[in-house]
């Protein structure tokens, strides 16, 4: 009896560690990778696109034979809009589902909550929105815009080709319209604008009565000089902002209002008659006219089985992420992070406006910058960019906290907030 | 090189063997023409030359570049003027006016056009047009010299004033005469007279003027312009005043009507029903549905869809309602803790149902012609939109109020709600009269989001931006009393648009939280509190 049992034991152990073994093989079989976007809540709006166009991206490149020989298979998770849980996501992604990496985020506070997550279990996070600058973390790359990719040069424009001497910096009342109003007031002041031209005014998340503000903007317009709107307000607020515009009649030959959060997705739900002429800074419109653009568009159009769907900068992003990655991962043979994290910088891939971006030692990503108008019909139209490319500045030399601090990821240096002034790596921010 | 050179060619033969007409016509085509090749940075001379030649060919086709209908074919570098058909474009001959054929988008290439270069077409097609016929044109023209003023223009605007007979484009043009007086070297005596014109006329327009001619004038001037520029703002401080108030009930009829459907729900049945919003948003949907339908099928009738979207949307969130009503809530009455928790549960459902169906984004709802743009009244701007909406509001308000005080059902629905025993012993089918009331409020819920659409994203969120607002107004209003929602409503808003200017649009809404708190301490049953033994029951 006692020696059956035992018998039996230990077939029982064999048969479960061979069905251990092909579990551990069936894994080995594919590479994961996690999506880490809202498709719930109040940022579902935005972040839902993001992840049918990971898919996609993930789907195309299964065709084309994957990863390393091995399929990619997309992790998909919800975090619902809600900082905590996607730290809790993130976590889950990383050590249930084992994902080599991580595509997500949206809002700068949902990626500051999952920054100790991906440190601590050290894993890879790729972030594709125009964020507000003042970080650099080991395990982030950063494909969207900094400030220096997409404010200042919208400023700039603003400042030579339409005169602009009078600013209003309107934004919606969170981190990152905060510090890039703080970045846009102190290059505005450094390029000789005086204080009393400036003025800045935030709103809630969501204000829909826009009334008051657009009459302000009126106000402060009519002092003689040629005003501009440089716009922070995020997401769903938009819309009525812009319904406001319109009806109040300030057109955007006498007020130009340059938005950094309006794309092709938020257009999709306005009349966009009475806004033409007004600009947005990117560093991708869907009407970039290039064999490339055309190709993704079209993919793009037949993935999501709709033809009224558009394209747009987090999306390219995105696409420049995913590429830089298989690269990476290509160049390193393995998915280890430590090593993929090395492969990483100096990776160079093409973009979706027609030229190539490169991973910098501070992950962050070379891009160009374009500056378009918006179209009668909810397209934008580029009517400037810069004349190469610009590299994303992490630590923004325009804040007196940031100016002394550089980035560089690359050994021996490999810090975040490398202070040249003191010569001692730590400072200001991660 | 080798094209130049052939435009030489071409244009030595046509100066010495055609006769004048021609020439002048060849001339202008290439003056078109250039456009298409142009700079962005260039094209305020090309429009300038254009303009210049005093064509009246010129006007359709700086019209047609400004509105960006201006397209050079990319095999020839001809431009023309094209009008949308399908897929491709229909080209028009910049020169003749007549069709000169189709061809597909790829096959051109769009002249570009900037801010820039649509001030440069306005202030052209300004003084172009100072003198046509049509007295709409005139009036557009006067309007952009006025925008753009232009020294140069001033003989124009001189001439046209001569020949003008209509008054308002007289007070317009007369302004616009004032106004580049000030930038000319017309001597001071003039520019005195044109600052006094200004200040009569008042405005931002006029302020604006001022303030930057204030810069460079001459010193015998700017005591003048000084006191002028204090007259108009002490006068604009008084309007200011009025337009807050008007947005303070435009604030205060969104108020109202997100809130009067829930003034029957809680305030009448003492629900607390957190889909609320969705019911509003689900109206909003309805509208979006409603002019789908009517883009594609009936082009026509779409300042029509918001009429047509009213009595659907009611019927949709209505249904909605009674499906709510009979499916759960009937059996939480008297468990307003639970009742919380379920509506908030479907108001989640609903959400995230109309989420899979729409798809997260937003939808675009037009406005109608009749809601577009403003108008000023005195020293007010008064936009369409907000006036249809507070006229909308009162009268659903009165409708309701005609409703529950004048008719069986009204009757019925306050019988029920006071002493439902009493009621069900009278012969009233007390669980029908719920169902019905309930989906009376819902459904002006969604009438509510018909007029909503038109000022907000049509979104899933839609309806979670007015929960809040909506039981503020009613608790605040006093539960159970519809006048109180109206007060409370319209309180609410001008009081949020008197503290905005001074503290902001956060700042401001959290003092009128803190208001609404200290008053439900002073006051716990709000501003018209139910008297009597109903109260108690």
């Amino acid at each position: 009896m006692n020696y059956r049992a035992r018998v039996t034991g230990a077939f029982l152990a064999a048969v479960l560690s061979t069905t251990a073994f092909n579990g551990a093989f069936a894994a080995e079989d594919t590479i994961k990778v996690g999506i880490l976007h809202s498709l719930s809540g109040t940022m579902a709006i935005s972040e839902t696109t993001l992840k049918d166009a990971m898919l996609m991206l993930i789907d195309e490149q299964n065709k084309k034979g994957g990863l390393l020989g091995k399929k990619l298979e997309a992790v998909v998770v919800d975090p619902a809009s809600d900082w905590p849980l996607f730290a809790e996501k993130a976590r889950e992604l990383i050590s249930v589902d084992k994902v080599s990496a991580v595509f997500g985020c949206w809002t700068s506070v949902s990626r500051k909550s999952v920054l100790p997550v991906f440190e601590e279990l050290n894993s890879i996070l790729f972030y594709p929105v125009q964020y507000e600058g003042e970080e650099s973390q080991r395990n982030v790359f950063y494909t969207g815009a900094a400030p220096n990719q997409q404010a200042i040069p919208a400023v700039d424009y603003l400042m030579e080709n339409e005169e602009v001497e009078r600013w209003v910096l309107a934004g919606t009342d969170y981190v990152y319209p905060r510090t890039t109003n703080k970045i846009l007031e102190a290059y505005l002041i450094s390029k000789g604008v005086k204080p009393e031209d400036i003025m800045i005014n935030y709103t809630p998340f969501g204000h829909s009565d826009w009334q008051t503000i657009v009459s302000d903007v009126k106000k402060f317009g009519s002092a003689g000089k040629k005003t501009a709107v440089v716009s922070t307000i995020n997401g769903d607020a938009n819309v009525p902002f812009y319904k406001e515009l319109a009806n109040q009649g300030i057109k955007a030959e006498d007020i130009p209002v340059v938005a950094f959060s309006v794309g092709e997705e938020e257009l999709a739900g306005l009349d966009t008659g009475p806004l033409v002429g007004h600009l947005a800074a990117w560093n991708y419109f869907q009407s970039v006219d290039n064999p490339a653009n055309a190709e993704f568009i079209k993919t793009w159009k037949a993935y999501t089985k709709n033809d009224k769907r558009v394209t747009n900068d987090p999306m390219e992003a995105h696409y420049i992420g995913f590429n830089m990655w298989l690269k990476a991962v290509e160049k390193a043979g393995t998915t280890d992070t430590d090593a993929v994290l090395d492969a990483m910088i100096g990776v160079s891939v093409p973009n979706l406006s027609g030229g190539y971006s490169t991973m910098m030692p501070n992950h962050h990503i070379t891009k160009p910058v374009l500056i378009g108008e918006i179209q009668g019909d909810g397209q934008f139209e580029t009517v400037w960019e810069t004349p190469g490319l610009v590299v994303g500045d992490e630590w923004s030399d325009y804040l007196p906290d940031s100016k002394d601090l550089i980035s560089d990821w690359r050994a021996p240096m490999s810090c975040g907030n490398f202070n040249v002034a003191t010569g001692k790596c730590g400072g200001k921010g991660s | 090189m080798y094209r130049i050179f052939q435009t030489m060619l071409v244009a030595l033969v046509l100066f010495t063997a055609v006769p004048n007409g021609l020439r002048a016509e060849e001339a202008l085509r290439d003056l078109v023409n250039a456009l298409g090749e142009a700079k962005l940075s260039d094209m305020d001379e090309h429009i300038t030359a254009l303009a210049k030649t005093g064509d009246p060919k010129v006007v359709a086709i700086l019209e047609a570049l400004g509105e960006g209908n201006l397209y050079a074919r990319k095999a020839d570098g001809e431009v023309f003027l094209t009008k949308e058909s399908g897929s491709s474009l229909t080209l028009i001959d910049p020169i003749s006016g007549e069709s000169a054929g189709e061809a597909p988008k790829a096959a051109l290439s769009k002249v570009k056009v900037n801010n820039g270069v649509r001030r440069a077409v306005r202030s052209a097609l300004g003084s172009l047009t100072l003198l046509s016929p049509d007295r709409a044109a005139r009036l557009r023209a006067a309007q952009s010299v006025l925008q753009s003023p232009n020294s140069d223009a001033l003989g124009a605007i001189e001439n046209a004033l001569a020949a003008e007979k209509d008054s308002e484009v007289r007070a317009l043009l007369e302004q616009a005469r004032a106004t580049t007086l000030l930038i000319s070297d017309r001597p001071v005596v003039e520019k005195k007279e044109a600052v006094r014109l200004l200040k009569e006329n008042g405005g931002r327009e006029a302020l604006s003027i001022l303030s930057s001619a204030l810069g460079s004038a001459d010193e015998t001037l700017k005591p003048d312009i000084e006191a002028a520029l204090a007259a108009i703002e002490q006068t604009q401080a008084l309007w200011a005043a009025g337009q807050n108030v008007w947005y303070g009930l435009s604030l205060g009829s969104v108020l109202l009507l997100a809130a009067i459907g829930l003034a029957i729900t809680f305030g009448v049945m003492g629900i607390i029903n957190m889909a609320h919003g969705e019911m509003v948003m689900l109206g909003a949907y309805t509208t979006f549905m409603v002019q789908e339908v009517v883009r594609t099928s009936f082009p026509g009738l779409f300042d029509w869809s918001l009429a047509i979207a009213l009595p659907l949307a009611f019927l949709v969130t209505g249904g909605v309602g009674l499906a709510l009503e009979r499916g759960v809530i009937r059996f939480l009455y008297g468990r307003p803790l639970e009742t919380l928790l379920a509506t908030w549960g479907i108001s989640l459902i609903l959400q995230q149902s109309v989420r899979s169906i729409f798809g997260p984004t937003n939808r675009e709802v037009g406005n109608p012609s009749w809601m577009s743009g403003a108008f000023d009244l005195g020293g007010l701007t008064i936009t369409w939109n907000r006036l249809w909406i507070i006229l909308f509001a009162l009268a659903v308000f009165a409708a309701l109020l005609f409703l529950l005080k004048k008719t069986p059902m009204g009757l019925q629905m306050r019988a029920v709600t006071q002493n439902r025993r009493m009621a069900s012993s009278m012969g009233i089918r007390t669980p029908w009269v719920d169902a019905l009331t309930f989906a009376l409020g819902s459904g002006i819920a969604g009438m509510a989001g018909v007029a909503l659409s038109q000022i907000d994203n049509v979104s899933p969120n839609l309806g979670q931006g007015y929960i809040i607002d909506s039981f503020m107004v009613v608790v605040f209003g006093g539960v159970g009393n519809l006048w109180g929602t109206l007060v409370g409503a319209f309180s609410l808003g001008i009081l949020n648009k008197f503290l905005e200017p001074y503290a902001g649009a956060v700042l401001g809404k959290i003092l009128v939280l803190v208001l609404i708190i200290l008053f439900i301490q002073k006051r716990p049953r709000g501003l018209f509190a139910l008297k009597g033994r109903a109260v108690e029951a």
